[in-house]
């Protein structure tokens, strides 16, 4: 408890006040990296600078993020880089406090990977309620114009960029990329088939890198301070630092910048301050709606969350929103709150997604409410099995991961649910939040 | 270039396709079904029901030496992926392993069938594709015997959503696969429908107006894999299995695509044999397996109602009156017979090959005159250096050219459209040569615009880029002579392996169409493009069987007022001029004999002497030649109504009719074919035949050379087809009709068209400094006589009307949708019509539908006032 926090490097505003005014971010250091970029290195000098800070994708499925870049195609122009900050995986409020508090860094960022890619126009696009995001972007936007940081031959060189924001109108599957570049090109959010991967076919058919906003605010720093400072954080396959957004059960709920392989318990009872009420813990959610439920015992306590460890307690790290869960809540309760929102999110392209979070929610609705019975619980378990292994997409193979888990992991909630002595008073609760 | 072969094995049986095959169709090549319900043969798969799930293995490849492991008993070492993949999304690959039918596989399907039919109301019992569905068949096949959906869990939805009046959405049924919005949008280039919200909420809605604006529409209703889409001319009328199956041909242009008419005896029809609908019959030469609105919804002319002919009607008293055949074939011997060469027979493409056979050799032993009646000329030439056997816009892609010129492709031939636009998205250079702005454009590589009224020698400029013998060019088209994109384009179609050209009538009459047609094969001729197969000259006629009255010697008139002023006896036959253009009622000045031959009694026939009622095509058989010079057969579907035995009133009379046999009294609606072989009975000439369509055939062949050693059995004759559809599923193709009867022969050319022709007659065109000149164009929904009995497409069709220039709106102060008045100054007629603005019309510029009731054949001088 006594550790001197180290300098932010994500979230450096809450170090430096006004780091979202253009002149106070170039005074400390801001845009030294694009311009070294763009009048010192070749393109793909700085993939492989990337590649090797060994720096993965952030929004979810970890991806090396150089490697991404790598794979852009370059018989097909022209390129694009489209900036992902649809952040809607419930839980997750990270890209909105960088894109809030630190903007320059991740403008920066998605500057970096345009001209690594040799992208002349970059997208950034924002969920429909980031109405207010987009609006202030622009503003920095319009002035990293001004200032001759972004348009044509920057910096002298032949090198041009221009930067867009593009808001959605509120669908959950277009943070799904393919649904993003289908959204971005006017057309209904629904996924493509892939492979062909976006590097190769993409925006309007061409090359396209997509990235989350928080994978792209680390790139200055990478390029600034270099790969192997990058490496100092963080464990081996999971180098550098990650914003944890805390929620559910816990004092101190907020977005926490850690080094990857941080454990659950220093997150949640060090920096969050515990659990409430003196309430025990029951259950992790780490990557929002999309998690299995970890049972949160002292194994998984002491589990570092890095990419390659959180599979070892039956869970993914994702987008490392983590949802705390105290006995107060009926898990019933909680995977009754999922399926209605992937039920809600779906997009209905492909069948098993869309009729089986809607089969679903009606069987959570119903042994939430005390009125399901036994079999109900078998039969939910049977469909979100039968989802399993069918989607063409991640978002129905992710709705079923707290429904099967939930089942398996704690059916004694399930029995109490659907027991003959149910007054439905325990599923009413909420989960503290004091 | 032939592609790479790849081996692989589905369900045991070993397959060899080419690289980039799909799963799905290796496996129907192989006849493994596997279940699709959103991929379709015709379109790219989207991966969206999941229904096709199959387990696929792949040969392990060692890293280090880049050779396949072996097992140990020598067999490829073949690795199966966790989940099952979906086969209409995987390209097959080397020595893949296909398992299309193991537990795994059908627990899969069977999990999705499930899936599908929490939401569906299952209400096959009066759900119109009962009996032809393939959730239906797959339910059956691969369903869950019982459901575990609650029944107060299913969603419930509107049942009777009109996508427009022709097309009824039911939502309840739909499994949003979305062929119907991939079809719109990829194949019939008329995004008008699409998927609204989202999840269990997702659903088709039409935005235009009216609603499922297309002409296309018909075709998602066959693609639909469930009951949701059908044709308001279907719904609710018949069971499909209740249906029995004719093969047609469609009649109302000149593509010919391939039908199937669905007829039932039912007794709210009183027992008679009923269209109940027409469907597309696949032919991938010429419709593959789609036709459009007008040919699946404008059938009701052909169908039998209360307006139909049903006996000959003799003038007695100066009114026609009802008449025995006896009768009334009598008064015509006699009369045609005094004629002599007086007589002229005109006659429209809409009849058969053996109709204009035998109505040409009659009026040829009379020592009369045959005139085709057509708004266009030039099929002397595209029987000579027409579409060569061999001919299919399918194998038409990089190293073809297609040049369509003085054509409104989607409205005078929808489907050549459709064709020809899939061949330019194949890599066919596609140039679009026209005085107005057309749907084509939208695919073409090269959009050229001529001034209007000077389509001949806008070809000719093309010419005069290649040709060392240079035709001379009039002013108005020098501009676009000296563009750069017209001279690319001469190159490009020059330069071309294969090249086509498509001419047709928009904005021209006969004369300009003629003009039009000798500068086309002038450009195929120095270009080397025709006489072999995927070249030269294609006219879009008006009519279904132009091209074949063409090959049968049949030409029009390039002066048939005056020619039919000039005749003493008129035959005219499946022709209405009167309604088409009043001028030609001073033919009709009482001195002479008419005899009109049709199914309705026309404006034309009105002013007859005699009137002889015809069969419809579907009552009869018969041949067409279609634009592309294919022979096709069409069966018949219906009885003609009086045709019938008579009345049988005890054995004793029913004997005697069988006995009495041929000479019996002839009786009711008679073919067009057999009309004129009585009256050449009567006549006492040789050589004719009425029995049957086939027995004129054969007469057809032995004596029309392009037709020589062609018979109704070659005609009949089939191959194989890709994509196989019809048989055992319904789910892959759709239910568009297997072709088991027929695709028909192509002719070969007419000898003598590979010598240079003379130029065309180019004088200089230009508009009038007064008034306007109205140019003729086609709409695939008219108000001619063969569409108007349609019982669907009213709405559509409209009113006459017609389009003027901003700037002639702004001069007569009037707005889109107001009426004005339009002299047709040579006519000397006048009428109110309402007026279209099109902004980029040029001024003096006024164009006008044909067969709307307006007197145009031409470009033609007009005057406008504002109406009223």
């Amino acid at each position: 408890m006594s550790k001197e926090k180290p300098p932010y490097i994500l979230l450096r505003h809450r170090d430096i006040p006004d780091l979202d005014n253009l002149e106070v971010y170039r005074q400390n250091g801001g845009f030294k990296a694009f311009e070294k970029v763009v009048t010192q290195m070749e393109p793909a000098a700085v993939t492989e600078v990337v590649k090797a800070s060994g720096l993965r994708g952030r929004g979810g499925a970890g991806f090396p993020t150089g490697l991404k870049w790598s794979f852009i195609d370059n018989k097909s122009w022209p390129h694009y880089v489209v900036a992902n900050a649809d952040e809607s995986e419930p839980g997750t409020f990270k890209d909105r406090e960088i894109m809030e508090g630190n903007p320059y860094q991740f403008l920066e960022g998605v500057a970096i990977c345009a001209y690594a890619v040799q992208a002349n126009v970059a997208y950034i696009y924002l969920r429909g309620e980031f109405w207010n995001l987009a609006a202030s972007l622009d503003q920095h936007i319009a002035a990293l114009e001004a200032a001759g940081l972004l348009g044509e031959n920057l910096f002298g060189s032949k090198y041009s960029l221009r930067l867009y924001t593009h808001l959605g109108a509120g669908a959950y599957i277009c943070g799904e990329e393919t649904a993003l570049l289908e959204s971005l090109e006017g057309k209904l959010g629904q996924p493509r088939l892939r492979p062909p991967f976006p590097p190769s076919y993409g925006l309007y058919g061409k090359p396209t890198i997509v990235n989350n906003v928080e994978t792209l605010a680390n790139v200055p720093l990478i390029i600034e301070r270099g790969a192997e400072w990058y490496r100092s954080m963080g464990t081996e396959k999971s180098p550098g630092v990650k914003i944890f957004s805390l929620s559910g059960c816990v004092n101190k709920p907020g977005n926490y910048e850690l080094p990857l392989g941080t454990t659950f318990r220093e997150l949640i009872f060090e920096h969050g301050g515990g659990i409430p009420g003196g309430r025990n813990i029951k259950a992790i959610m780490a990557a929002g709606a999309s998690s299995s439920l970890i049972v949160a015992d002292e194994r998984a306590l002491d589990t570092p969350m890095d990419y390659e460890s959180v599979p070892s307690v039956g869970a993914q790290l994702g987008s490392a929103s983590v949802i705390v869960i105290d006995d107060s809540v009926s898990i019933p309760w909680l995977i009754d709150k999922t399926t209605h929102f992937f039920r809600h999110e779906s997009c209905g392209k492909c069948t098993p997604c869309r009729e089986g979070t809607f089969w679903m929610s009606h069987l959570t609705e119903r042994i939430a409410n005390g009125r399901a019975r036994r079999e109900d619980v078998e039969l939910l378990y049977d469909v979100a099995s039968q989802i399993r292994g069918k989607c063409l997409c991640a978002l129905g193979e992710f709705s079923i991961e707290a429904v099967l888990s939930g089942i398996e992991r704690f059916r004694s909630d399930f029995d109490v649910a659907v027991g003959e002595v149910q007054t439905a008073a325990h599923v009413e609760q909420v989960p503290a939040s004091d | 270039m032939m592609a790479k072969m790849v081996s692989l094995t589905i369900d045991g049986k070993p397959v060899e396709v080419p690289e980039g095959t799909l799963v799905v169709n290796a496996a129907k090549k192989v006849g493994v079904d596997i279940p699709v319900f959103c991929y379709h043969p015709k379109m790219e798969p989207v991966g969206m029901c999941r229904m096709c799930l199959v387990e696929i293995g792949r040969p392990v490849i060692d890293r280090a030496s880049g050779q396949p492991l072996r097992e140990e008993d020598g067999s490829l070492k073949i690795q199966f992926g966790p989940k099952l993949e979906t086969a209409c999304t995987t390209p097959v690959s080397e020595g893949m392993v296909v398992l299309g039918a193991t537990e795994k596989v059908k627990a899969g399907r069977e999990d999705i069938l499930e899936f599908l039919l929490t939401s569906h109301p299952l209400d096959c019992p009066i759900c119109d594709k009962g009996g032809e569905c393939p959730l239906q068949n797959l339910t059956m096949g691969f369903g869950p015997g019982e459901s575990r959906y609650l029944y107060d869990d299913k969603k419930h939805l509107a049942k009777h959503v009109p996508l427009g009046e022709l097309i009824y959405l039911d939502r309840e049924r739909c499994i949003q696969c979305g062929r119907c919005v991939r079809f719109q949008e990829l194949i019939a280039d008329d995004p008008v429908i699409a998927f609204s919200q989202r999840g269990r909420s997702l659903e088709i809605v039409s935005y235009s107006e009216p609603g499922f604006d297309s002409y296309w529409s018909g075709n998602t209703t066959d693609i639909c894999p469930v009951g949701a889409l059908t044709t308001a001319d279907f719904r609710f009328r018949a069971r499909p299995w209740e249906l029995k199956a004719a093969a047609s041909i469609c009649n109302h242009c000149p593509v010919g695509c391939n039908l199937t008419l669905n007829v039932r005896r039912e007794a709210v029809s009183g027992g008679k044999w009923v269209l109940k609908r027409v469907m597309p019959r696949q032919n991938e030469a010429v419709n593959e397996i789609w036709i459009c609105d007008k040919g699946r919804l404008g059938y009701h002319f052909g169908a039998q109602n209360a307006e139909r002919l049903e006996k000959p009607l003799v003038r007695k008293n100066g009114e026609l009156q009802p008449a025995t055949w006896q009768e009334a074939l009598e008064l015509v011997t006699e009369r045609f017979q005094s004629v002599g060469r007086g007589l002229i027979t005109l006659a429209s493409g809409r009849l058969s090959n053996e109709d204009l056979f035998n109505l040409g050799k009659l009026t040829r032993s009379l020592g009369g005159k045959s005139i085709l009646y057509s708004s266009m000329a030039g099929g002397d030439l595209t029987t000579q250096i027409g579409f060569a056997p061999g001919t299919n816009f399918a194998d038409m892609g990089k190293e073809s050219a297609i040049l369509v010129v003085g054509s409104d492709l989607e409205e005078e031939a929808p489907l050549w459209w459709l064709r020809v636009r899939q061949a330019a998205k194949r890599g066919a250079t596609l140039i679009v040569l026209n005085a107005r702005q057309t749907k084509l454009d939208r695919d073409a590589h090269y959009s050229l615009r001529f001034p209007f009224g000077t389509a001949a020698a806008a070809v000719l400029a093309l010419v005069n880029t290649l040709s060392p013998k240079r035709p001379e060019l009039p002013e108005s088209i020098q501009e676009l002579a000296r563009s750069s994109e017209l001279k690319a384009a001469a190159k490009a179609f020059a330069e071309a392996k294969d090249a086509a050209i498509l001419f047709g009538g928009d904005g021209m009459g006969l004369a300009e169409t003629q003009a039009l047609a000798q500068a086309c094969a002038n450009l195929l001729l120095i270009t080397d493009h025709f006489g072999r197969p995927n070249n030269g000259l294609l006219g879009v006629w008006p009519r279904a069987n132009d091209q074949g009255a063409w090959e049968l010697g049949w030409q029009p008139s390039m002066n048939l007022p005056a020619d039919l002023a000039q005749a003493q006896a008129l035959y005219i036959v499946a022709a209405d001029p009167v309604s088409d253009d009043p001028a030609y009622l001073n033919a009709f000045d009482g001195q002479k004999f008419v005899v009109v031959q049709d199914l309705y009694l026309s404006q034309t026939a009105r002013l007859a002497d005699v009137v002889f009622p015809a069969q419809a095509w579907t009552e009869r058989e018969g041949s067409y030649t279609s634009g592309e010079r294919r022979v096709q057969r069409y069966y018949p579907a219906l009885q003609p109504n009086a045709a019938l035995p008579p009345r049988v009133e005890s054995p004793g009379s029913r004997r005697a009719q069988v006995l009495t046999g041929l000479r019996a009294e002839l009786d009711g609606p008679q073919a067009d074919f057999a009309i004129p072989a009585f009256l050449a009975e009567k006549l006492g000439y040789e050589g004719f035949v009425h029995a049957s369509a086939s027995l004129v055939f054969a007469r057809l062949a032995a004596e029309a050379p392009s037709f020589g050693g062609l018979s109704y059995q070659k005609l009949a004759e089939v191959h194989e087809q890709w994509p196989i559809v019809g048989r055992s599923d319904l789910y892959y193709g759709g239910t568009t009709y297997e072709n088991t009867q027929g695709l028909g022969v192509q002719l070969p050319l007419a000898q003598g068209g590979a010598s240079l022709l003379s130029w065309p007659q180019v004088a200089d065109f230009k508009l009038p400094k007064l008034g306007g000149i109205a140019f003729p164009i086609t709409r695939l929904y008219d108000r001619g006589a063969t569409l108007m009995h349609s019982q669907l497409l009213h709405k559509r069709i409209g009113e006459p009307y017609i389009i003027l220039s901003k700037q002639e709106a702004s001069r007569l102060k009037i707005s889109q949708g107001g009426f004005v008045r339009i002299t047709f100054t040579d006519a000397e007629r006048s009428v109110v019509v309402q007026a279209k603005v099109d902004e980029g019309l040029p001024e003096r510029v006024v164009l006008a539908p044909r067969s709307f009731g307006l007197p145009i054949s031409g470009p033609t001088p007009v005057e406008l006032k504002p109406a009223g």
